[in-house]
């Protein structure tokens, strides 16, 4: 297969940045996107131009670390499909395919197509675990939770921390991210008992890190691979207003 | 060096490590806030000790290669995670999860280290439960748990295929926690080059950041390395592309012992190769061979589809060699019977390098639903890379290079022969003998960072109290730096016309054909033969882009390249030596009539550990004999 590529090139954060075009033949459909991308840049190093930045490390769709904008859709066309899943018989012979970096204020981009995601980091320091010694814990069987329960408290704990759902909302919120830590937690009774600092916590360090508010247009779902669904987005604003309900009773 | 001193405790072995554990000093809480320590990764093991001794008071800070702590390469583990519960009521114990490990690991770990590991093994669980780790459970509300290769209980815990995912995301909360009350740093997109050594004890390391190309110093009063395994030294294997022997390789040229660095773990069910310019292998996990089943055709080069073969005209040879395991026989032995199936001809696909997976049989008797329900994700993943449906067809799938047993060999303590260094999880050598039995990584990672390592790491510090910081200007640490600096620039320097990543290729084809899954003399002299070759014309041809300052993933690759060369030859020395088969280490000269792996433990019960005399010196061999006081030493037999 031949395709255009149209990738963006940037040199540093701070550089002005652009499309630049290569054409690239003789792609098989049995490459993975990210294969495809390291035939250009083969081919780019020993022609002697410098390669295209872009990350990723597992190659299997679980770490997070791949997130291209393909055709104007964060892991590009498929849904549930990561970057790394993504493969060349997807396309079409002849296309042209724009690649660019995740665009966020909240996500800089650091070169080309890798940008800093280190505002998620902080969100999960400001409240994305549960407070219990090593050492401490009770026999794993003492309290039951229901298979229904703890199935959907996996579904939300799924997530795999690559952007998508920033990259795909117009405003740039974080919500379904931060939502899936929040909902997983606050379904568990290991959870429950920090349930309203959480989520107080993680709501303010999302604004303080500059993404947007959510206007439910649903984007981050239709573009989450992992199909993490808006449904933990309304559990987390049930838990952050009864939260607040709290603190104000408290006050 | 002295000799090699494993410090194992005397005692019954139930027993060992409670005594030895009621013996360790202590560190007060006011004094550990004086004392740092340095954990380079981020995997289940690091972030586990991290976290636990952050809990404790002490100062620590945490290294990793990737973005974030949360994508090291455990995050890939899929099938489960194992632990000596009994919630089957199939009659485990502790005792029987050390005893399926000894043999497992063919007889070639130590038992007290094995013991130890299956002791804590339910502290595991619990406290990931805590810690609210989606385990699956039963309609009862329980714990539910399944099967793994090489063992007749069902005591693996799991959450779907993504058991490593969860399980990590679970330290990694517990690390959050403790980068909020500030105990712990994080410092991501760092690679270790170097570890330094002051007045004989390990005191700090140096780091390149990866974004800005700066050569870092970082010191503490220890540093533990959990830098995972380096089966990418055969270039296509089921790690992150990250994953190197870099870091544990630059503490063996400082004078870490590195022990058995060619029992590699090469697991029989991947996706096959698909495409020239494949550089990763895709895992199917061992879990599906509870359900699935593997065969070849009976008729060589039998071209029809899978599903058009009669079930009367289909090899199902793991059931047919072994009928007492059938389909979940260790990973070594199915690697082998698979390997032997192509290579006489039967294999299936374009290249003939693959066999089925079959679930119809299960399917047919628990419905799609079920095996949904438990495989979904791996389904899924195998119809994305392969664009085929396996509800509907076999899975095909080949051996692939996934795990390292060998590593940076530790005492009883986790400590490795440079003081003050310690090594866990997937980067030390210690609990798995010459195969490692599924699901019993991500229990030894999270027991080693948890529960083990913060016990031994206290006592050594005990004699750090008065210590005060350690300086990054001194002359070790100037010596270190400027070595790394030079490392950096030598490589550049280059300018040659080839990428990191086709050497890489031709390493790890070099690796796979003659140091893989069976071995023998000849081959063996011969890879070392070509890697000297292509090492020469690494350091004369390879080819780097851009600046040593700036984000340059061609320059982190080729100085993981570089190591590699090394690696690999310590690992066909290793293999030439050990003239016997044992578990994944298979020798075509020691078999059985059958075609089984034959031990000699009159002359091999021990572990061959390697310390580094200089570069252009032959590396010197230690023996550490191996004692089975608490097994009894058997043939390995799964028939
Ligand atoms: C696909 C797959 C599936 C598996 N499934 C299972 C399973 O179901 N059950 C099971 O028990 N085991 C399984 N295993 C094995 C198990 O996952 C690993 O052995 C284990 O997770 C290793 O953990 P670790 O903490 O030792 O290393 P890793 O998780 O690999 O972490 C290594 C860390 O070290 C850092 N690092 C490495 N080199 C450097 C360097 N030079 N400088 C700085 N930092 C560095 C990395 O950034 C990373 O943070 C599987 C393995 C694979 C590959
Ligand atoms: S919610 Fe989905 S899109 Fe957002 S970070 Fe998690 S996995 Fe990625
Ligand atoms: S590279 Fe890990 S998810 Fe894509």
């Amino acid at each position: 297969m031949d395709f255009t590529l149209k990738i963006w090139r940037q040199e540093h954060a701070k550089a002005k940045g652009g499309f630049k075009t290569y054409p690239l033949k003789d792609v098989s459909p049995e490459m993975s996107f990210l294969e495809m991308l390291d035939y250009l840049n083969m081919q780019l190093i020993e022609g002697g131009d410098v390669p295209v930045t872009f990350e990723h490390d597992c190659r299997e769709g679980i770490c997070g670390t791949c997130g291209l904008y393909i055709n104007g859709r964060p892991h590009g066309p498929m849904r549930n499909t990561t970057t790394c899943e993504l493969h060349m018989r997807e396309f079409t012979d002849g296309e042209t395919i724009v690649i660019e970096p995740w665009r966020a204020s909240a996500f800089p981009v650091i070169k080309d197509l890798a940008v800093d995601r280190s505002s998620f980091e902080r969100i999960m320091h400001a409240g994305g675990f549960i407070s219990t010694n090593t050492g401490c814990a009770p026999e794993a069987n003492s309290s039951p939770i229901s298979k229904h329960i703890s199935d959907k408290a996996f579904d939300a704990a799924a997530c795999i921390g690559c952007g998508a759902c920033v990259a795909a909302c117009k405003n740039s919120s974080a919500m379904l991210f931060a939502a899936a830590k929040i909902a997983q937690y606050a379904m568990i009774p290991q959870g429950k008992v920090e349930g309203k600092e959480r989520v107080d916590q993680m709501v303010q360090q999302m604004d303080a890190e500059g993404f947007g508010f959510c206007s439910n247009t649903y984007g981050c779902e239709f573009d989450c691979p992992k199909g993490i669904s808006v449904d933990f987005i309304a559990l987390m604003n049930r838990e952050f207003f009864s939260a607040k309900v709290c603190s104000q009773k408290r006050q | 060096m002295q000799k090699l001193d494993s410090k194992i405790p005397d005692g019954p072995l139930a027993e060992k490590w409670s005594r030895y554990k009621a013996g360790l000093r202590l560190v007060n809480a006011a004094n550990k806030k004086k004392i740092e320590i340095i954990v380079v990764g981020s995997g289940l093991a690091g972030s586990s000790a991290a976290s636990a001794l952050g809990e404790l008071g002490y100062k620590v800070k945490v290294f990793c290669f990737q973005d974030s702590p949360r994508r090291a390469h455990s995050v890939a583990a899929q099938g489960g995670i194992n632990a000596a519960k009994n919630y089957k009521n199939d009659n485990d114990s502790i005792y029987r999860l050390f005893h399926d490990m000894m043999k497992g690991g063919d007889y070639r770990a130590r038992e007290a280290n094995v013991y130890r590991a299956a002791e804590v093994s339910n502290d595991v669980i619990d406290h990931f439960t805590a810690l609210g780790v989606p385990f699956a459970r039963d309609y009862g509300g329980s714990l539910d748990t399944r099967s793994f290769g090489g063992v007749q209980v069902s005591r693996t815990f799991y959450a779907k295929g993504q058991t490593g995912q969860q399980c990590l995301l679970g330290t990694y909360s517990s690390l959050n926690r403790q980068i909020a009350k500030g105990t712990v740093k994080m410092f991501p997109r760092r690679d270790m080059l170097d570890v330094v050594i002051v007045d004989g004890k390990a005191r700090g390391i140096i780091t390149r950041n990866l974004l800005t190309g700066e050569i870092e110093r970082h010191s503490a009063h220890a540093v533990v390395l959990a830098t995972g395994g380096y089966g990418t030294v055969f270039y296509l294997s089921t790690l992150g592309l990250g994953s190197n022997a870099s870091a544990a390789w630059s503490a063996y040229k400082k004078g870490a012992v590195f022990a058995n660095p060619s029992f590699i773990q090469i697991h029989p069910t991947s996706i096959p190769v698909l495409n020239d310019y494949q550089c990763k292998l895709t895992l199917m996990s061992e879990s599906l061979r509870n359900d699935g089943r593997v065969w070849v055709p009976k008729e060589k080069g039998d071209k029809r589809h899978p599903t058009e073969i009669p079930e009367e005209e289909r090899d199902y040879y793991l059931e047919r060699r072994y009928p007492a395991f059938g389909n979940l026989v260790p990973r070594d032995v199915a690697s082998r019977a698979a390997k032997e199936r192509c290579d006489a001809g039967y294999g299936v696909g374009d290249t003939g390098l693959s066999v089925y997976l079959d679930f119809k049989d299960a399917i047919e008797a628990q419905g799609e639903k079920a095996i949904r329900d438990k495989y979904g994700n791996l389904f899924e993943m195998y119809e994305k890379i392969t664009g085929i449906n396996p509800y509907k067809q076999p899975m095909r799938i080949y051996p692939a290079g996934h795990y390292t047993m060998g590593g940076l060999w530790v005492d009883y303590n986790l400590m490795t022969t440079i003081p003050g260094l310690f090594a866990i999880g997937e980067s030390n050598f210690s609990d798995h003998g010459a195969n490692r039995l599924g699901a019993s990584s991500l229990m030894q990672c999270c027991g080693d960072g948890y529960f083990i390592l913060p016990n031994t790491i206290s006592d050594y510090l005990a004699d750090d109290i008065r210590t005060g910081k350690i300086p990054v200007e001194s002359k070790a640490f100037d010596e270190a730096a400027h070595a790394s600096a030079d490392k950096v620039k030598r490589i550049m320097a280059v300018n040659g016309k080839q990428t990191a990543s086709s050497f890489h290729k031709r390493l790890g084809k070099i690796m796979w054909d003659h140091c893989g899954m069976r071995r023998d003399a000849d081959g063996l002299k011969k890879g070392l033969e070509l890697l000297d070759e292509l090492e020469k014309e690494f350091w004369a041809d390879i080819c780097i882009p851009g600046s040593e300052n700036d984000y340059n993933q061609e320059l982190e690759k080729a100085l993981k390249v570089a190591d590699f060369f090394e690696v690999g030859r310590l690992m066909c020395e290793d293999a030439l030596q050990r003239e016997e088969s044992c578990g994944a280490h298979f020798r075509e000269e020691h078999q059985t009539e059958t075609g089984e792996a034959k031990r000699n433990d009159a002359e091999y019960a021990y572990v061959g550990a390697w310390e580094y005399q200089g570069a252009d010196e032959k590396p010197k061999l230690h023996k550490e004999p191996l004692k089975f006081e608490f097994v009894e030493v058997k043939e390995r037999s799964y028939k």
